[in-house]
């Protein structure tokens, strides 16, 4: 696009990170490289805010009675869990970081396609947090994050209408990212660059972000009626005035149910590189992968129902619902066999990027399977708003999808820092937090099949083993998400300079310096291949590959 | 209860077996694919892992040729079978389990913030409590008073949300003896984790000598009968208004077009909002009772005005939800939880 900001920089030599070191020039920077690195440093703040509601929690269910936190305080926790984790941290991670990051690079532009809005955008969600943080901590929000109506709207005497503007500030900037994300894939794809040549990563950020152009307005408009029930008082939700409370509950999942594919689909984006270029192998049925992602986004759509099977929805409207939620299990399957089959007869690397990746295949296994137990209505109703349901969104959205905005991280460390890691803690941490979750949410299945609801702040007695064993898998789980910090953090002081392309990698970003220049390509690259093209790379595989120099660049390149 | 551990829930309803060998199936299928993806992910990633001593060869792309295109298909056909019979057995279990057989107990659930109350078609009333006949099936009508709550009861495998403004139901047949938790799983404020309570399934003979030594209000049938005169409603439903008799259950057509089948909720909507549906042939001249009639007391009446209905029709040939009734000794589906039933015949 024409409106791409040129940056101008004095040394050829500079890349984006050093070419000017002002304040000003981060905070008003234009460039979706720097922008990315905002967003890392703020996502990173956010998911230690929502990590230590969650400490807190599994704290307090450490004893029955729950002794730790006042039942008012632990109902602002899980809602501080929730609001910050789900519109503040899982939204955005992928596509507002590595996305952003990445997919100019993918494509072969210079920028995003409108890279002021992708600056705003960045603006209006560390707003949003800003606000909803305040709104929850200080306002005492109490409603969790899916705000139920007539709860939210009548009788709740809390600072709701400033947690709903914050997230309705996450709503926006998200509109803009999936916004500047289509256009650019759109419209400033390299020569070459057909749409069944972009790696499967663009595809599936290309869903997610069809996604969040379609389902974020609604919610915005759920969560405005909110604001005009609570602020007016027209009853718009309370029935004492002749509203609908459970019409709230269909607005809401309209959005809410496809977030959560823009809460996973980013991760098997992820996944969909690492895998092929660990296993040297060209990615097992690409057309297939590409058009499952397709598949989930708008299945996605019709299946916000499976959250009202015990809201009074009918029975007719049930059962259409349920079959049409068992139809995500069928492109989910396609993905897992798709990537375990590109493993076969391949030369598969165990460093830390491939770690983490294995390790999503797992987590999304099992997080995939026991969703079909709650689209299936006769277990539903008994597992319906328990534990169970917790254990299963767990292990969907942050053991899948936080393995692979850290797997990705790792991935793409080297081009982003400049920087290698230390392979050697990345491993130990990727196998730490995938015990860590599995020794935190495996007992929550049981719990839930026992019957202990969600977002209760005591409990039986008998259920309080499981509790013990969830809360101290937690614990586990706190250090494995410590560690990538600590060593990443290192290593940008310490670590050795990565190589342009540490992986051997296929894929236009692996064809820039580490870090990239400031804008990106100085010639617009040509490309006369499919991606993942790893079959027709010839290289010693013996060593370690952190050194390109046994690599004959394959066809993909600058010409 | 009062047990220092378990891991599985007590089956203590007719319908708890049906939903654990379905959990049981599902959870077969779980693990027989978490533990295939798991052993050839690690079989792979061991057997083929990258070695110094391994020379790299170019693998060709597999998965354009003849055997890619059929272990596609094999695992996009496979999974959409085995879901396919998870969706048949889980509606199976599902639409039994929404279907209250006619000659139901019924018992009326009031949720508000943080307590449950009910009350027994004999009159007495409970809070955070509900004795249980076994072997009797019970039918719950539920409503809240303020924000929604949930009535679940994990040894029955049954929940259903307790919504303001309108009516929800479940039903049951509490089979074991025991005591078992009642939870509300519907997060409702600051005390929603303690708005639980204790079912008491007793043998019928135990649950009638409880309910003798209870002190009974009236039934709500007799309470709402007093209502009805008290009220003044017995002067115009009789002359310039719609008589009662034999209407619930009835479809009724509507001024404007239309017709509605007048159930439970479209009684309690014409008692608050009476101009919300207006019978044809009749001026809209009824006032409303909100603020007036407690959500308790529209419940007496409802369960008066059923009863009249059964009172003067065989309740075998009330017109049904979806047509008449031709099979008179089976359950029939309607839109919604409400199938129209017969006037309590309890354990009076």
């Amino acid at each position: 696009m024409s409106s791409i900001p040129f940056i101008p920089v004095a040394d050829e030599s500079e890349n984006y990170l050093t070419w000017s070191h002002t304040v000003k020039s981060w905070l008003l920077t234009v460039d979706h490289k720097r922008i990315a690195i905002l967003y890392m440093i703020s996502l990173t703040l956010m998911f230690f805010i929502g990590g230590a509601a969650a400490v807190l929690m599994r704290l307090n269910l450490l004893t029955p009675e729950g002794g730790l936190l006042q039942a008012d305080y632990y109902n602002r926790m899980f809602t501080l869990h929730g609001v910050v984790m789900v519109f503040f941290f899982l939204v955005p991670a992928i596509p507002a970081v590595l996305g952003n990051f990445l997919i100019p690079l993918m494509v072969g532009a210079k920028d995003l396609a409108f890279p002021r809005i992708n600056l705003l955008s960045w603006y209006l969600y560390i707003a949003g947090a800003f606000l909803a943080i305040v709104a929850i901590v200080y306002g005492g929000v109490d409603t969790g994050w899916t705000f139920y109506t007539p709860y939210s709207s009548r009788y709740a005497n809390t600072a709701v209408s400033w947690a709903i503007f914050g997230v309705l500030l996450a709503g926006f900037s998200s509109i803009f990212t999936g916004l500047n994300f289509i256009v650019t894939v759109h419209k400033m794809r390299a020569p070459g660059l057909t749409w069944f040549r972009l790696p499967l990563f663009v595809w599936s950020m290309y869903a997610t972000s069809v996604i969040q152009i379609l389902g974020t307005p609604v919610v915005a408009i759920a969560l405005v009626l909110v604001v005009i029930e609570r602020t007016f008082h027209v009853p718009i939700f309370d029935p004492s005035g002749g509203g609908d409370p459970v019409l709230f509950q269909h607005l809401f999942w309209f959005y809410s149910h496809p977030a959560v594919y823009i809460m996973i689909l980013p991760g098997m984006a992820v996944i969909s590189e690492i895998v092929p270029c660990m296993a040297r192998k060209p990615i097992f049925g690409y057309n297939f992968i590409a058009f499952s992602s397709v598949a989930i986004a708008i299945f996605g759509f019709i299946v916000w129902g499976h959250h009202l099977f015990v809201s009074s929805e009918s029975m007719y409207a049930a059962l259409v619902f349920s079959a049409l939620s068992f139809s995500v299990a069928i492109p989910s399957a396609i993905k897992v066999f798709n990537w375990t089959a590109t493993l076969y007869d391949g030369y598969v690397s165990h460093s830390t990027p491939m770690l983490y990746a294995l390790g999503f295949v797992g987590l999304f296994t099992i997080g995939g399977l026991t969703g079909l137990f709650l689209a299936t209505l006769g277990i539903d109703i008994h597992l319906h708003d328990t534990y169970f349901i917790i254990a299963h969104f767990h292990y969907i959205m942050v053991g899948a999808q936080v393995m692979a905005y850290i797997g990705g991280l790792h991935f793409w460390w080297p081009k982003m820092t400049g920087k290698m890691y230390p392979d050697f803690w990345g491993r130990i941490s990727a196998v730490i937090i995938f015990i860590g979750f599995n020794l935190t949410f495996f007992p929550q299945f049981f719990l839930g099949y026992l019957g202990m609801p969600r977002r209760y702040h005591e409990y039986p007695p008998e259920m309080q083993v499981l509790n013990v064993m969830s809360s101290c898998g937690a614990s586990v789980l706190a250090v494995g998400y410590i560690m990538p910090l600590c060593y990443l953090l290192w290593s940008l002081k310490y670590g050795k300079p990565a190589p342009a392309n540490p992986w051997v990698a296929t894929g236009l970003e692996w064809q820039v310096s580490s870090p990239p220049p400031p804008n990106n390509f100085d010639k617009t690259p040509i490309v006369t291949e499919e991606p993942y093209r790893y079959d027709k790379m010839i290289t010693q595989l013996g060593t370690p590959l952190v050194d390109d120099s046994n690599l004959i660049s394959p066809g993909q390149g600058a010409a | 209860m009062d047990k220092s551990f378990q891991l599985f829930p007590d089956q203590a309803a007719l319908h708890s077996s049906s939903v654990d060998w379905l959990s049981l199936f599902l959870t077969a299928v779980t693990v027989f694919f978490s533990v295939l993806i798991a052993v050839l992910v690690i079989y792979f990633a061991i057997r083929y892992r990258r070695r110094p001593d391994v020379p790299f060869v170019p693998k060709p792309d597999a998965s354009h040729g003849h055997l890619g295109f059929t272990l596609e298909l094999t695992w996009t056909i496979i999974p959409l079978i085995i879901v396919t019979v998870m969706f048949l057995a889980g509606a199976k279990v599902f639409v039994r389990s929404q279907q209250p057989p006619r000659n139901a107990t019924e018992i009326y659930v009031e949720g508000k913030r943080w307590m449950w109350k009910t009350q027994h078609s004999t009159g007495t009333r409970e809070i955070n409590a509900l004795h249980l006949p076994a072997g009797v099936p019970v039918r719950l009508i539920m409503i809240s008073q303020d924000v929604i709550h949930d009535f679940g009861i994990p040894a029955f495998r049954i929940k259903m949300d307790v919504v303001p403004g309108r009516y929800t139901s479940e039903w049951f047949v509490p089979e074991k003896v025991g005591e078992y938790h009642l939870f509300c799983d519907q997060y409702c404020g600051t005390n929603h984790s303690k708005m639980v309570g204790t079912i008491y399934v007793m043998k019928p003979g135990d649950y009638r000598q409880w309910l003798d030594g209870h002190s009974a209000d009236d039934p709500p049938r007799v309470a709402g009968e007093k209502l009805f005169g008290q009220y003044g409603c017995i002067t115009c439903h009789s002359t310039r208004a719609p008589t009662m008799a034999g209407l619930y259950g009835r479809t009724v057509p509507l001024e404007g077009g239309g017709s509605v089948v007048a159930d439970d909720n479209y009684l309690r909507e014409s008692i608050y909002y009476p101009s919300a549906k207006i019978v044809r042939g009749y001026p809209p001249i009824m006032p409303s009772f909100r603020g007036q009639l407690t959500e308790e007391q529209v419940m007496d009446l409802v369960e008066y005005i059923k009863s009249l209905a059964g009172a003067t029709t065989d309740p075998f040939q009330l017109p049904l939800v979806g047509g008449p009734a031709t099979q008179p000794n089976r359950a029939v589906p309607g839109p919604g939880p409400f199938v129209p039933v017969q006037a309590p015949q309890g354990v009076h």
